[in-house]
């Protein structure tokens, strides 16, 4: 892991400003934010560990468990809330099992919501990796794990 | 290749383009395109095309704004007519190529409207169809009909002269062009964009900074990332002609880390900036350099806040710190900083192209211009569309949006976002601009519009907007990070069916102290929903708390489900779907609810066949 990290850290000046794009990168490579990685990126930019943890707990991007393989993405934005958001959350953690924030036991999914995925006029939505699915009714809602 | 020079070969480009002797064929691929199937239906008619040996062009092009009607495609016929269809999905590709591209015989469920001067016998011209026909098409005029990733596209069309203008102008008359337009910042408080650069120039400072704020972070908003996605020169534009007058060499566009496709523009469009000479050192000869940063933002609403969106700049927790000092003064790294949305770099480009006196036709005296607006929730036409300052919100949502979809009752509309409010019915006749909105209790904000009808329940919106209010309250202020939690308690018993008489007078009290009591924009307007909610809908919420029922049939607790026994046949739908296994009754025998069983998810009615409508909701819990 630590030639991972020192290959990312690489690409980057020691100097606060990189904290927050050191970390999208890491993120990007490992799915979460190793505690080992943070300290080492702590140790690289001279900043307390503490400085670290609390930006990465700050911002909502970041995640300190390991994401399953595919990345739901349920929409909690105002024109999806008004055209039925709850219910597509529900019926999509009915049928993952799981709750919002949770990864289901085999690692294939893990289920999230966002703020707004921007696809407002055709609401309700859910993006499962960079793919959005829309108009969503409760019963056409797990067709998104169609593969 | 000077700059005249590339224009010209650019606009050379662009005619030949538009008089090729193939049809042309335009497909909207931007977010919204490709979530209705876009690059699907790109590879079917690509493969019937090829299955059928048929030339045409395919060019990718953004968002049209009709988002309702995606996939949007346009064909343009050597003949110079062109015809923009609309739901034109993977599975009638191949109908689409034999009657549209190939032969001349448009199916009238896809037809929208004609476009250009050319008109086709039975289509009416595009921009006069209800959803378009009150709009005044100005920073959106290209989204949807040039090629975002094509540079040369931009150029035909008038691109970078706004720029070039400003450079041989020099910044003072820049800034006077501006003044005279009137323009005022988009991205929610409406402060004069030339006063902001003027105090940018003011200050003292041996670098400055220009930021472009694309964080758009309001839940139910997306003109931000149509613009970025469709036309995202126009953007950088205006940001090269606000670093030249403020005297900045290096910009900064924070853009939101949920938009790839928007990023993945920006980054296409640096590129080709930079081969014609538009970034750099010493652009265009003039002496003016300027470099240009992306930060992605990583997911924080308050980030939109001009001090918090520095810091998150600066590798900092983005908390927002007291002003003044204003980042025009002390920004980023201390240095003076101007923050601009990007909506009002993009009309800063359109100013300088067309000059302030055209740009100021459109609007009121103290709302010049246009404004872009996410039209969404529950209108039949949803999507992007820009209208002129003072146009009456009936128009919009009535006009534009067609009306409420399945002919329900409209009941609100929401501006301005979780910082905005809810207007009823009686406020549709009031013009959309900064002092109306404001008169109404809620904001013109970055531009999200979303349209509620009967069956949404406003106690739950304002429930809704304080749970995210909460969510990204940054936690420095005491009264927003305790009083929006104790405000979102609130709203949750009542909409629970535990609310308390004088819960309302409570909420109301709450609201002030966190209004006065915060420090930022996020606190201060964060009581709004629930202010504009209990002033214009205060009966729902006495409903709620007083006879323990959701008339709009949303609050689970406060409502029950019903099996009408005139009505039910018996076919066993409900019971076999009932997840709670609540429902009992024999085959062909009425069927009934078991209220203490009961989870209230509504399967049952929307099981139901609609040729029995046996199942009913009711407000009010179930007398057991």
């Amino acid at each position: 892991m630590q030639d991972r990290v020192s290959a990312i850290l690489s690409r980057f000046k020691s100097e606060e400003s990189s904290l927050i794009p050191i970390l999208q990168e890491v993120q990007a490579e490992f799915s979460y934010l190793p505690v080992d990685a943070m300290r080492r990126i702590a140790r690289f930019l001279r900043v307390p560990e503490s400085r670290v943890f609390g930006v990465a707990s700050f911002y909502a991007q970041f995640r300190f468990t390991p994401m399953g393989k595919n990345r739901v993405m349920a929409c909690r934005g105002t024109a999806c809330h008004v055209r039925g958001a709850p219910r597509i959350l529900e019926e999509i953690s009915k049928f993952l099992g799981v709750q919002e924030g949770e990864t289901t036991p085999d690692m294939k999914y893990t289920l999230e919501t966002v703020a707004c995925i921007g696809c407002c006029a055709l609401a309700p939505c859910v993006m499962v990796n960079k793919e959005v699915h829309a108009k969503l009714t409760p019963a056409t809602a797990k067709e998104v794990f169609a593969e | 290749m000077s700059f005249e020079a590339a224009r010209q070969q650019a606009t050379k480009e662009w005619k030949e383009l538009q008089s090729g002797a193939v049809p042309l064929v335009y497909i909207g691929t931007a977010t919204c395109g490709r979530s209705a199937g876009a690059l699907r239906l790109l590879d079917a008619v690509r493969a019937e095309l090829d299955k059928r040996k048929a030339a045409a062009q395919i060019v990718e092009v953004g968002c049209l704004g009709m988002c309702y009607a995606e996939p949007l495609v346009t064909v343009r016929k050597p003949n110079g007519t062109a015809v923009c269809y609309g739901n034109v999905t993977k599975d009638r590709a191949a109908e689409f190529v034999e009657n549209c591209i190939v032969g001349d015989k448009p199916p009238a469920d896809l037809v929208l409207g004609s476009i250009g001067e050319k008109s086709v016998p039975g289509v009416p011209d595009l921009f006069s169809i209800p959803a378009l026909r009150p709009q005044v098409r100005r920073i959106l005029r290209n989204c949807g009909s040039i090629d975002a990733t094509n540079m040369n596209h931009y150029l035909a069309h008038g691109g970078y002269t706004g720029f070039a203008r400003a450079l041989q102008a020099g910044r003072e008359k820049v800034i006077a062009e501006l003044r005279d337009s009137g323009l005022r910042g988009r991205g929610g408080a409406g402060f004069p964009t030339w006063r902001k650069w003027q105090f940018c120039i003011d200050a003292k400072g041996d670098r400055k900074y220009i930021i472009c704020n694309a964080d758009e972070g309001d839940p139910g908003a997306f003109m931000n990332r149509s613009l970025l996605e469709g036309d995202p020169h126009v953007v950088l534009e205006g940001l090269l002609i606000a670093g030249f007058t403020i005297g900045a060499s290096e910009g900064y566009i924070y853009c939101r880390a949920e938009y790839p496709l928007a990023l993945e523009r920006l980054r296409t469009a640096f590129g080709q900036m930079e081969k014609y000479g538009l970034l750099g050192d010493n652009i265009l000869d003039s002496g003016f350099s300027f470099h240009v940063k992306i930060k992605e933002g990583a997911g924080a609403f308050v980030c939109g806040e001009e001090t918090a969106l520095i810091a998150s700049i600066e590798g900092k927790r983005g908390m927002p710190r007291p002003r003044p000092p204003f980042p025009a003064v002390s920004g980023l790294w201390g240095k003076p900083t101007v923050i601009n949305n990007v909506e009002t770099l993009a009309s800063v480009a359109l100013i300088l192209q067309n000059g302030a006196a055209w740009y100021a036709q459109a609007g009121t005296e103290k709302s010049r211009g246009t404004k872009t607006f996410a039209l969404a929730g529950k209108v039949k036409c949803t999507g992007l569309i820009e209208v002129p300052f003072g146009i009456k919100l009936r128009d919009v949502v009535y006009g534009i949006g067609g009306g409420i979809l399945n002919d329900k009752e409209f009941k609100a509309v929401q501006t301005g976002g979780p910082s905005g409010g809810c207007l009823p019915a009686a406020w549709l006749e009031s013009p959309v601009d900064y002092e109306s909105l404001a008169a109404a209790g809620s904001i013109v904000g970055s531009g999200g519009m979303v349209v509620m009808d009967e069956d949404n329940c406003m106690v739950d919106v304002a429930r809704y907007f304080l749970d995210f209010t909460q969510k990204e309250s940054c936690g420095e202020c005491v009264p927003c990070r305790l009083g929006t939690k104790q405000m979102l308690d609130i709203l949750k018993d009542i909409t629970a069916g535990k609310g308390r008489p004088g819960d309302i007078e409570l909420l109301l009290e709450l609201a002030e102290g966190i209004k006065r009591g915060s420090l930022c924009g996020l606190g201060q307007t964060a009581p709004n929903p629930v202010l504009t909610t209990v002033k214009y809908f205060r009966s729902e919420y006495e409903a709620h708390i007083h006879e323990k029922k959701c008339p709009a049939r949303v609050c689970k607790p406060l409502i029950h489900y019903r099996i009408l026994t005139d009505k039910c046949k018996g076919c066993g739908l409900c019971l076999k779907n009932c997840p709670a296994t609540a429902i009992t009754g024999e085959n062909k025998k009425i069927h009934v609810v078991d209220q203490s069983k009961c989870v209230k998810c509504g399967v049952c009615l929307e099981k139901c066949p609609r040729k029995f409508s046996a199942v009913e909701c009711v407000p009010g819990a179930a007398l057991q």
